[in-house]
């Protein structure tokens, strides 16, 4: 390591192409997903303007056709999941924390990371290559269901399609890579005296992210692999006329495809923890506890996945087994946001921008958890699967994580990634100009869901219940309200680039903070630590008794 | 509570719709519970200058108990839905009554067309009623629908009926709804299968016992039978179509 801090500022080239660091890399993941999401942002105006609006010029892109409306949605999807919450929540922040948290100096294996974040950009490029192809990109929904996804005759986008499968794959084979350092490096490199218990929750949440993702990826990978014979070779893995199932993708699919949702949910579970510990001046209440439920969500997040099936064909007594882990998996979920609200209780409550977004994902995010026992009891479902209420209680848990948590983790890392303070005013600005907007546009998709609007169709003109004018109000309300969330965001991004040069200079501990990163300067140099830390007590030791400083971070001796 | 949005024309559409209410009583209790604890300890613990904060482990046994009864109020609450949701679930998917007519379901891109039996009551007979789009069936009559795909997958929903199977190609699926309320109701198909999805529109027409006689009556004698023969051609023609396709 020492060796490395002394060579010459390497050149553009290789600082920024094969930079092998894991802040440089961390960076490059954070500016790649945003970019993404400023593209599925814009596809979400699209598609809602012409739900909110039917059949008007929607400025910025004219007239959306059926065939561009699914376009639309599943590129939405796809890249919100894929190459928004995925590189953000699991492969930025993970990057940027996990050595500098467990105290080291790069991750362990750097090189690995360095080609991680090549084929994730690589699998970025290809999917939007697929706009410039005969027939445009996919639009058979991001759950790419065959026979639709396996014939061009069927899904008229051949070439999109089969773009988008391996644009998928590339980017699994990256988060494979990268799910491998992140164990690795947390399991090998922590600094000498952090045991197990000693690692921030970010840290432990990233990991078993990765680890849940590692284990459910392979049979999607491998169905992947046989729809793209199905479409290019001919074969008919998934075609009934050739002895084919096409329920069997459904179930590769969403044995990934659930595990897939606390992926991303458990990074975000993380960084609220952390936000929450440091602003309320509290341990966290009950680590272990946390930890457990973890492992406990973890262990069942396998064995739910047919709840997506419950009417897809498939035996109807195996929804009786599916229904009963699915509601079993809301015991640990309500357990560990329980202890999350716990915290709070004797804390001393300091409600900076970070807070806000930390304590909003908390009362956002028990609403979508809530709203899923109906989705998830079997009786229910029959009614309300692929109804806007799916899409409504959906966004409700991934907001909250992919884009609620997200803000509470860079305005709380901010300083430490770029050496100066995000404006306070601002903050607050966009933090309720996003909050207020997001509960407008989705509860009234409960609404219209209960009613029966069911998802992925342009336009309700057809359908004598659904174009009821109470119904079309509550689309354009919701409309509206995502054009007001949209435009909110451009604070945000003002925020960000105003107060790289502008902000307030940081200095290395602003939150006063126990955990590593904040022992190192603002931005840490490479190397991290000029000297490695050792590390002499848990993360969240706040308030103790006896102490001038109600923090005692993780490196002070007794 | 659901029927304030969507109206009920099905026996077990109130199975779900109670169904429905005791989940949304349930949690919805806890729901603001819970969101009121979080506000109250928010205001109740804001920073202030002097006041230290408290030292709080989180793993005494006279602290886990506030994790441990709620948690077990919850495994309660869970059982208090699922029992019902199973039941419902079973008497509407894996139960299936005796029927008193069947009528057959094909979904294809991006219509429906349904086959019953004629006048004589018999089904894959000269006299069968073939129709595209509209589906007429008889009030307070319990049917079993086949439902099967020609093409990519599609889902056969009636939102009154709380109806809703996906059809797949390569299998027919048997399922059952028995409706209770004279009217027309809309049938939609609720999985992605291409672009013409939302132009997969449909009708679903209960008729009292009379005017179904009389509906049977005028479409199955021979002479317009003869006249349903076109949609029924232009089905197998898409047929024809869908396996060039393969």
């Amino acid at each position: 390591m020492s060796t490395e801090v002394q060579h010459a500022e390497p050149g553009i080239f290789r600082k920024y192409f094969f930079s092998t660091d894991h802040k440089m890399i961390a960076m490059q993941y954070l500016f790649t997903g945003m970019a993404m999401a400023l593209i599925g942002g814009f596809f979400a105006y699209v598609f809602r303007m012409q739900l909110g609006f039917p059949n008007q010029h929607v400025p910025g892109y004219g007239i959306v056709t059926p065939g561009k409306y699914n376009a639309l949605v599943t590129m939405h999807g796809s890249i919100m999941i894929f190459w928004v919450a995925m590189p953000v929540l699991i492969a930025a922040f993970g990057n940027f924390l996990i050595p500098l948290m467990v105290g080291c100096d790069d991750m362990a294996f750097p090189r690995i990371n360095r080609f991680s974040y090549q084929i994730f950009l690589l699998s970025a490029l290809v999917l939007l290559s697929s706009f410039l192809v005969k027939g445009g990109p996919f639009g058979g929904a991001w759950t790419a269901y065959p026979p639709l996804s396996a014939s061009g005759a069927f899904n008229l986008t051949p070439v999109g399609a089969t773009l988008w499968l391996l644009a998928v794959v590339l980017e699994f084979v990256a988060f494979l890579l990268g799910g491998i350092n992140f164990t690795v490096t947390t399991m090998n490199s922590r600094a000498p005296g952090m045991k197990m218990y000693d690692i921030p929750l970010v840290v432990w949440m990233i990991v078993l992210a990765s680890i849940i993702f590692m284990a459910s990826v392979g049979p999607l990978v491998a169905g992947a692999v046989m729809l793209l014979f199905d479409q290019t070779m001919a074969t008919g893995f998934y075609d009934p006329m050739r002895g084919g199932d096409p329920l069997l993708w459904q179930h590769l699919f969403w044995f990934f495809g659930h595990p897939e949702v606390y992926v991303v949910l458990l990074p975000a579970m993380g960084i609220v923890a952390d936000v929450i510990a440091v602003f309320a001046r509290k341990k966290i209440f009950g680590y272990k506890t946390v930890l457990y439920t973890t492992w406990a969500v973890g262990f069942l997040s396998f064995v739910v996945w047919a709840h997506h099936q419950f009417v897809a064909g498939i035996d109807p007594r195996m929804a009786n087994i599916f229904s009963v882990t699915t509601l079993l998996i809301s015991v640990p979920i309500t357990e560990m946001v329980f202890l999350y609200i716990a915290t709070l209780y004797g804390g001393s409550i300091h409600l900076d921008t970070p807070m806000l977004w930390a304590l909003a994902f908390i009362a956002e995010f028990m609403i979508g958890g809530v709203t899923g026992i109906f989705l998830g009891s079997s009786g229910t479902d029959i009614y309300l699967h692929d109804t806007y209420f799916v899409i409504a209680h959906f966004h409700y848990t991934f907001v909250p994580i992919a884009i609620i948590a997200v803000y509470a983790g860079l305005t709380f890392w901010y300083p430490k990634m770029f050496g100066r303070m995000l404006n306070e005013t601002l903050g607050k600005i966009h933090f309720w100009g996003t909050v207020i907007p997001f509960n407008v546009i989705f509860i009234p998709l409960f609404i219209t869901g209960t009613a029966g609007d069911q998802r992925r169709v342009y336009s309700y003109a057809q359908f004598a219940e659904q174009s009821r004018p109470a119904l079309q109000h509550l689309r354009t309300t919701s409309t509206i309200a995502l054009l007001v969330m949209l435009s909110f965001q451009f604070v945000f991004l003002f925020n960000f680039v105003w107060s790289l040069r502008k902000g307030k200079s940081a200095g290395a501990n602003p939150w006063r903070s126990n955990t590593l990163e904040w022992t190192v300067p603002s931005p840490p140099p490479h190397g991290n630590f000029a000297e490695l830390p050792t590390v002499y007590r848990g993360p969240y030791e706040y308030g103790l008794p006896g102490r001038a400083d109600d923090f005692f971070p993780q490196n002070v001796p007794d | 509570m659901l029927e304030r949005y969507a109206t009920a024309a099905s026996t077990y559409a109130h199975w779900i719709d109670y169904q429905f209410l005791l989940i949304a009583v349930l949690v919805g209790f806890w729901l603001i519970l819970a969101e009121a604890v979080m506000f109250w300890l928010i205001f109740k613990f804001r920073a202030k200058d002097g006041r230290p904060t408290q030292y709080i482990t989180g793993e005494e046994p006279h602290q886990t108990r506030w994790i441990t009864i709620p948690h077990l109020v919850v495994i309660l609450c869970d059982i208090v839905i699922i029992v019902p949701a199973i039941l419902v679930w079973y008497n509407i998917k894996q139960v299936l009554p005796p029927a008193d007519e069947t009528v057959r379901v094909i979904a294809q891109q991006w219509a429906w067309s349904f086959q019953q039996a004629g006048s004589d009551g018999v089904m894959d007979t000269a006299d069968d009623i073939r129709t595209v789009g509209e589906l007429h069936v008889k009030v307070n009559t319990t049917y079993h629908f086949e439902l099967m795909s020609r093409d990519v997958v599609h889902s056969f929903a009636v939102p009154a009926f709380r109806l809703k199977q996906d059809a797949l190609p390569g299998r027919t699926i048997t399922g059952w709804f028995r409706p209770n309320r004279v009217g027309t109701y809309d049938i939609q198909c609720t999985q992605m299968c291409g672009i013409g999805h939302a132009l997969m529109a449909g009708r679903i027409i209960v008729e009292t016992p009379q005017a179904h006689a009389a509906w049977l009556l005028r479409n199955s004698s021979p002479s317009v039978a003869g006249q349903q023969t076109p949609p029924a051609a232009a089905m197998d023609a898409a047929m024809a179509m869908a396996e060039v396709r393969q």
